[in-house]
């Protein structure tokens, strides 16, 4: 098992922000997604490049498939939201966010040679925000910081975090 | 945020606390308020959003969710059963056919391949889901002998509610005055090359069969005054293809320019913008194509004699006996679309210009050609530009003091900044310059493929599809579908003899401007072009 009890107080602060933040932005672009009757992921599909595109086409192909699609997608991005800014599941929700947003990179991955007609923000190379927010995840994946400041403390208890004397390794430890 | 200090938990190997301190609690719930903030901001932003857009749809006059507009001929159904004949079975002759349910069974077997290789291709699904048109094809007539077959093949192979059944079929007619004649024909579909169209609608007139015509309704505006006599003297039901009257974005368009939200209107552009030898007329000549097979003095009939030519005979929209290239083929479409909307009728003047710039194939007609159109009456111009070597989309616009619209498959509405009407909107910023005032895009939910270039091209025109509950239809079923209504119902379809004098004047009139190289003005009078 990991040990948390070398991380500091603002270290911890730190990563919680991180959390919240993220939890923010998927909470809202599940929202966003959810109120505007014209958004569907197939505009997103349809761009579809790489590893998975034959995937990709046949959601496309099907509206009832597409559908399911669009909701799973609008009820992930809200539950992983709340989850992160709660700390409720917060691991789980991370991983849960990291493969969500995997199958948004895969889709449509800046790499070489890969164009897309959907307009980018920024200027990318293999790196996006997409993957950006992934690898932020996987730092919440291994930092279970619900159960330092969110309701994961409540229900799974508090984190062991400090070590029992300053600067040795606590019991366990190698 | 610092945990733990000094708790005396830490002596417990386990990383589970047995029981809750306030600390713990506090910690616990810490995050919480961050919702507080989300929400607050959310409905803010909600609230900004909600209102600016209520008072716009209520400046605007709409409705936020509008009913989606169903052609009614889409809802109607009728159980007189009509007797179809087919007079050319070339591509659009065929389409046509498919449109009202007859199809040839390798076609679905080449769709049915497609669509397993790109699932977006969804032609055969559209085709399926077709409405029953209760009609029979029995009588077919087509003067290269392929083709005729393949009619007829297509007739014995019928759409019935959903289902492809096999039905007695056709009969071939080697010439379309015996299709006419036939007493086993209430209405024909007449497909074939422009230089035959005012003829056979004349003789059809006279045979008392319903026509749906295809565009452009006639060669010269000699023909077009002569057929429209004769329609209005008669009891037939007349409608010319102009699929596009059927476009749910059209129909809206209308009732937006209707609601006067663009302001006066003084300028339309209007556009083609193709570039591939399909969209160039350049088809493919089949290899079995012979004078054994084509009735070639049937093909010519009121057109000069000529020595056989495979290529005038499936080409024949690249040269001046036979139709009028840009103007009859893709401004008579964009002409009705405008018509469509708002009502123009025919102009006052036309100029025209253009030159065989790229397809230098031994054409007659241009393949860059702008046209000018004037209505002093109506205080507007309308202007048309073509060409067959860019694929650059340049809409289809309208131009209003308050706004403009861009009309295709979708439709765009946007406010001017210099407006008078959305001058306090702009003000108020409920309107913002970058957005569009409103904007509909039917089908945007879902992505079906459109297979080619010209397709692509017909499909941002608004000339392929429409959708109803969000599915696509072919626009130029729905298109027959009314022709069919009004004959069984006795009313009017949107294209008739009207709309088809009009168009076939205004191309005409730009045809004559380009042939003649001056400005040319329609005499309503002597009803001449001068």
């Amino acid at each position: 098992m990991a040990n948390f009890k070398r991380v500091s107080g603002w270290q911890w602060a730190g990563i919680v922000v991180l959390r919240l933040v993220i939890g923010w932005h998927f909470l809202y672009e599940g929202l966003a997604k959810l109120f505007n009757p014209y958004w569907s992921s197939a505009s997103y599909l349809v761009e579809a490049k790489w590893v998975f595109a034959d995937v990709f086409t046949a959601i496309l192909a099907s509206p009832q498939l597409l559908k399911i699609v669009d909701w799973l997608n609008i009820g992930g991005l809200i539950a992983i939201g709340l989850s992160l800014i709660s700390g409720l599941l917060a691991t789980p929700a991370s991983i849960a966010g990291m493969i969500l947003l995997a199958l948004y990179y895969v889709a449509c991955p800046p790499i070489v040679g890969f164009k897309s007609s959907l307009p980018a923000e920024g200027s990318y190379l293999i790196i996006n925000k997409n993957l950006v927010e992934l690898a932020a995840l996987f730092v919440l994946v291994l930092f279970p910081t619900g159960r330092v400041a969110g309701l994961d403390r409540l229900i799974f208890g508090p984190l062991k975090t400090k070590p029992v004397g300053e600067g040795k390794n606590g019991p366990g430890e190698k | 945020m610092d945990p733990e200090k000094n708790e005396p938990e830490e002596k417990l190997s386990s990383a589970v606390q047995p029981k809750l301190r306030r600390r713990d609690i506090l910690l616990g719930l810490s995050t919480l308020p961050v919702f507080g903030g989300f929400i607050f901001a959310w409905l803010r932003k909600r609230k900004f959003d909600g209102s600016k857009k209520q008072a716009l749809l209520k400046e605007l006059g709409l409705k936020p969710e509008a009913p989606a507009i169903l052609p009614e001929g889409f809802l109607k159904r009728s159980n007189q059963l009509i007797r179809l004949g087919i007079i050319g079975v070339g591509g659009r002759g065929e389409h046509l056919l498919r449109c009202a349910g007859f199809v040839r069974p390798d076609w679905l077997e080449s769709r049915r391949q497609e669509a397993k290789i790109n699932p977006l291709n969804k032609d055969l699904e559209i085709f399926l889901s077709q409405q029953d048109t209760n009609c029979v094809l029995t009588a077919v007539c087509d003067v290269f002998d392929p083709r005729a077959e393949r009619g007829l093949v297509a007739s014995r192979n019928v759409l019935r509610q959903g289902k492809v059944v096999e039905e007695k079929g056709a009969r071939r007619f080697r010439h379309y005055q015996e299709l006419l004649n036939s007493s086993e024909v209430d209405a024909v579909i007449i497909a074939t090359p422009d230089h035959w169209h005012a003829q056979m609608a004349l003789d059809a007139v006279a045979a008392g069969k319903h026509i749906y015509l295809e565009k452009c309704m006639t060669r010269t505006a000699e023909e077009a005054v002569r057929l429209y006599d004769a329609v209005k003297g008669s009891k037939i039901i007349f409608q010319l293809g102009h699929q596009q009257r059927q476009q749910e974005s059209h129909l809206r368009a209308r009732q937006i320019v209707q609601a006067g939200l663009l302001g006066k209107i003084t300028l339309v552009e209007t556009t083609t913008n193709r570039n591939s030898p399909d969209g160039a007329w350049q088809y493919e000549i089949p290899a079995e194509a012979s004078p054994e097979n084509i009735d070639w003095e049937q093909f010519l009939g009121p057109a000069p004699r000529r020595p056989f030519d495979v290529y005038r005979f499936f080409r024949w929209r690249c040269w001046f006996d036979y139709g009028t290239g840009l103007s009859g083929d893709l401004l008579s479409h964009e002409y009705d679309a405008v018509n469509q909307i708002l009502e123009l009728g025919i102009p006052k003047y036309a100029v025209a210009s253009g030159g065989i710039y790229f397809f230098k194939d031994g054409r007659e007609v241009p393949d860059v050609f702008h046209a000018t159109f004037e209505y002093p009456d109506k205080e507007l111009t309308l202007i048309y530009s073509a060409t067959l070597s860019s694929n650059r989309n340049r809409g289809r616009i309208f131009m209003g003091h308050d706004a403009w619209m861009e009309v295709g498959e979708s439709l765009t509405l946007s406010a001017d900044p210099e407006s008078t009407r959305y001058k306090e909107l702009y003000l108020e910023q409920i309107v913002e310059p970058s957005l569009p005032l409103f904007s509909f895009r039917p089908g945007a939910k879902g992505i079906d493929a459109v297979t080619s270039a010209s397709e692509r091209y017909f499909a941002t025109r608004g000339l392929l599809y429409s959708y109803a509950g969000g599915k696509r239809v072919d626009i130029s079923h729905l298109h027959l579908l009314e022709w069919l209504d009004c004959i069984r119902n006795g009313r009017q379809p949107s294209c008739n003899i009207e709309r088809g004098l009009e168009e076939a004047i205004t191309c005409h009139m730009a045809t004559e401007a380009y042939l003649r190289g001056r400005r040319v003005e329609w005499d309503p009078v002597s009803r001449k072009i001068i």
